[in-house]
């Protein structure tokens, strides 16, 4: 290619990345910027909740109920050192917020890894090895993919609860959620990848290092998958905000994260029951983070298809 | 064709099966069936009796086969709350949830095929892009917010609509009772309709459109302008056809995903359908209940999906047969 034949010339990877297509079509898209830096915001906000949170919400002591229902501070009974007010619980909103949406955050990269990893290894196995395998592995997940994933969770975070009590159940909410999320949605990792490796393993490339000795694993997971990143990438973005607006749902019919470690769901859900009485913030200030959260993600994942435009798998 | 529908009825029974294998497994672990029937005060030894009696001591398999049987015969077994079978109590609640499911697909095939076309036809215009912010905005919003901000709106703030329950309803036939004649019933449907419609409703304006924009750039449709048809009935007649078809497929799916959405707005409109008689079922832990609905949403799963695939193998001629797996 063009690379310089003068060291000293040689540009930094920071200003390679910088100048590069991609690079150059992000700063051309007021949207994706505006996106990215709200993404940026909340995610540090809430990566160091611990030291911006003027309480903790998760210490009972931290609040008291003679504080509930304050509104926020600029309207009118509200206090200062409750900037969006108290929840039904005199628990400081902000405070509350900015651990949840962490919870948030966390459930949703993280299941989401767990779909990656589950439905890359599978789609791997399926293209490569073919034949049975092959069939078996792709019969199972169209059949999955026919079962709404929230329907699966919610049945099965339904049934978890009622076996072990909601005690037991609370305690392992955060991993029993990322599990059935996880789980659930591997197909849509697995097809696409599985698409890529049965077109690229005819090439000859891979009868390449085939001859040269390499073995599956490395042909597969060195040569071939390094083919299925950009889809892997614009079906990431959509996965984070599915998986984050699935939590909020669980949460909300109460089978997610308890109301003692309360995610975004859990905080809406607990502040419906105020609505009707006035409370409107309880609800309403976590629901436009958990909007503005999920749509900054849409957004970013929007821009991503139209730059790299990958052939994803259609039904 | 014959040998692909058979393939595909081999694999719902194959599915069913698992389903009642997973239902069964939750009946015998979740909550005991003696303590229901006879309270604590009952002797250890009486107890053991009753366990004979009821064939609680028998075998997995048979106690599967019996459990098989029964569920076959239509009989889940008897709701520990309503004292009533599991399925009649499911049956009497359904009607509720399919008129939600009607009311949204009206609202979803009346709106998101005239906004997808007309997106499609013109995707520069200023309304095209308004329709494509909203619909990222709305994919971007869970149901039960939108739902909860609608009650905030029209019921606390405006108070023009209800927020909750079904209203007035009319006894159409055995346990059918509808909202539909009623002015009361169309005022409490709509926001629950619009709510569960909110969600799917992006999803298939972007779907239309990107299908649409697909199909008028084909060989055909620039023929058929050629020839001097009318550019409406080119949209809505020779191109809008063949958009349909991956629509049925989407389509079909997001029934089954209606159906998951159904227990959100239930829950909070308290729409006394079955998603929301679920959620109680569980908090009681009326087990007989559970298992009957568990085992009703997996057949609705079962049948939509194998009907629409056997549709889009009718309307599409292209399918070959050797893809379908015959």
């Amino acid at each position: 290619m063009n690379s310089l034949s003068d060291p000293h010339m040689e540009p930094s990877r920071l200003s390679k990345a910088w100048n590069s297509n991609m690079a150059y079509s992000f700063r051309k898209n007021p949207v994706a910027v505006v996106s990215l830096i709200i993404f940026a915001v909340i995610f540090f906000m809430t990566l160091f909740a611990p030291l911006i949170a003027p309480f903790d919400p998760y210490d009972p002591r931290s609040f008291d109920i003679m504080l509930s229902e304050i509104p926020p501070a600029w309207s009118d009974g509200g206090e200062a050192q409750f900037i969006f007010g108290t929840d039904d619980q005199g628990r400081d909103l902000w405070s509350a917020i900015l651990y949840g949406t962490r919870i948030s955050i966390f459930i949703g990269l993280a299941a989401v890894a767990l779909q990656a990893v589950l439905g890359i290894t599978m789609g791997l196995i399926a293209g490569y090895v073919g034949g049975r395998v092959d069939s078996i592995l792709m019969r199972v997940a169209d059949i999955q993919l026919s079962f709404s994933t929230l329907m699966v969770a919610i049945i099965f975070l339904a049934i978890t609860q009622a076996v072990f009590g909601s005690e037991t159940f609370n305690q392992y909410a955060i991993y029993m959620l990322v599990a059935v999320i996880g789980i659930a949605e591997w197909p849509q990792y697995a097809r696409t990848v599985r698409a890529t490796v049965l077109a690229e393993k005819k090439k000859e490339y891979v009868d390449a290092a085939r001859v040269m000795g390499f073995g599956p694993l490395r042909i597969m997971v060195r040569h071939i998958l390094p083919n299925s990143v950009s889809p892997i990438f614009v079906i990431s973005t959509v996965q984070v905000a599915n998986a984050i607006i699935s939590e909020a749902s669980l949460s909300f019919l109460g089978l997610g994260m308890p109301v003692s470690q309360p995610s975004l769901g859990s905080l809406i859900s607990s502040g419906f029951d105020y609505i009707f009485s006035g409370s409107w913030w309880i609800t309403t200030i976590p629901g436009v983070v958990l909007v503005v959260l999920v749509l900054v993600i849409n957004l970013l994942g929007d821009w991503l298809r139209d730059v790299l435009n990958p052939k994803l798998y259609k039904g | 064709m014959f040998a692909y529908l058979v393939k595909r009825l081999f694999q719902a029974a194959a599915v069913m099966f698992v389903i009642s294998l997973i239902s069964f497994a939750i009946q015998d672990n979740l909550g005991d069936p003696l303590r229901e029937l006879v309270g604590q005060s009952v002797s250890e030894e009486t107890r053991d009796e009753l366990r004979d009696e009821l064939g609680l001591n028998d075998p997995f398999l048979v106690q599967y086969g019996r459990f098989l049987g029964n569920a076959v015969r239509g009989d889940l077994g008897t709701s520990y709350f309503f004292k009533e079978p599991a399925l009649t109590v499911i049956l009497k609640k359904l009607p509720a949830t399919l008129e939600l499911v009607a009311g949204a697909t009206i609202i979803i095939i009346g709106l998101s095929i005239p906004l997808g076309v007309y997106t499609a036809i013109k995707p520069n215009s200023i309304m095209s892009r308004l329709i494509m912010g909203i619909s990222i905005v709305g994919i971007s919003v869970p149901v039960f917010l939108t739902a909860i901000g609608m009650i905030f709106l029209f019921s606390v703030e405006l108070r023009w609509l209800p927020s909750f329950g079904r209203g007035d309803t009319v006894d159409v036939i055995g346990y059918w009772s509808t909202n539909f004649l009623t002015l009361d019933g169309w005022q409490h449907i709509l926001l629950p309709s619009v709510a569960l419609a909110s969600i799917m409703l992006p999803l298939f304006i972007r779907l239309i459109r990107s299908e649409m924009m697909e199909t008028l750039q084909s060989e055909y449709v620039r023929y058929a302008y050629a020839k001097g048809i009318a550019p409406r009935r080119i949209w809505f007649v020779h191109a809008l056809k063949n958009t349909l078809l991956p629509v049925i497929t989407v389509g079909g799916v997001q029934i089954g995903t209606m159906v998951a959405y159904t227990i959100l707005t239930e829950t909070v409109f308290q729409w006394p359908g079955m998603g929301f008689m679920f959620l109680e079922a569980v908090n009681r832990v009326d087990t007989p209940l559970i298992v009957a609905y568990l085992i009703v949403v997996g057949f609705i799963f079962v049948v939509t999906n194998t009907i629409v695939d056997l549709i889009y193998g009718l309307v599409n001629p292209t399918v070959k047969l050797s893809r379908m797996g015959a």
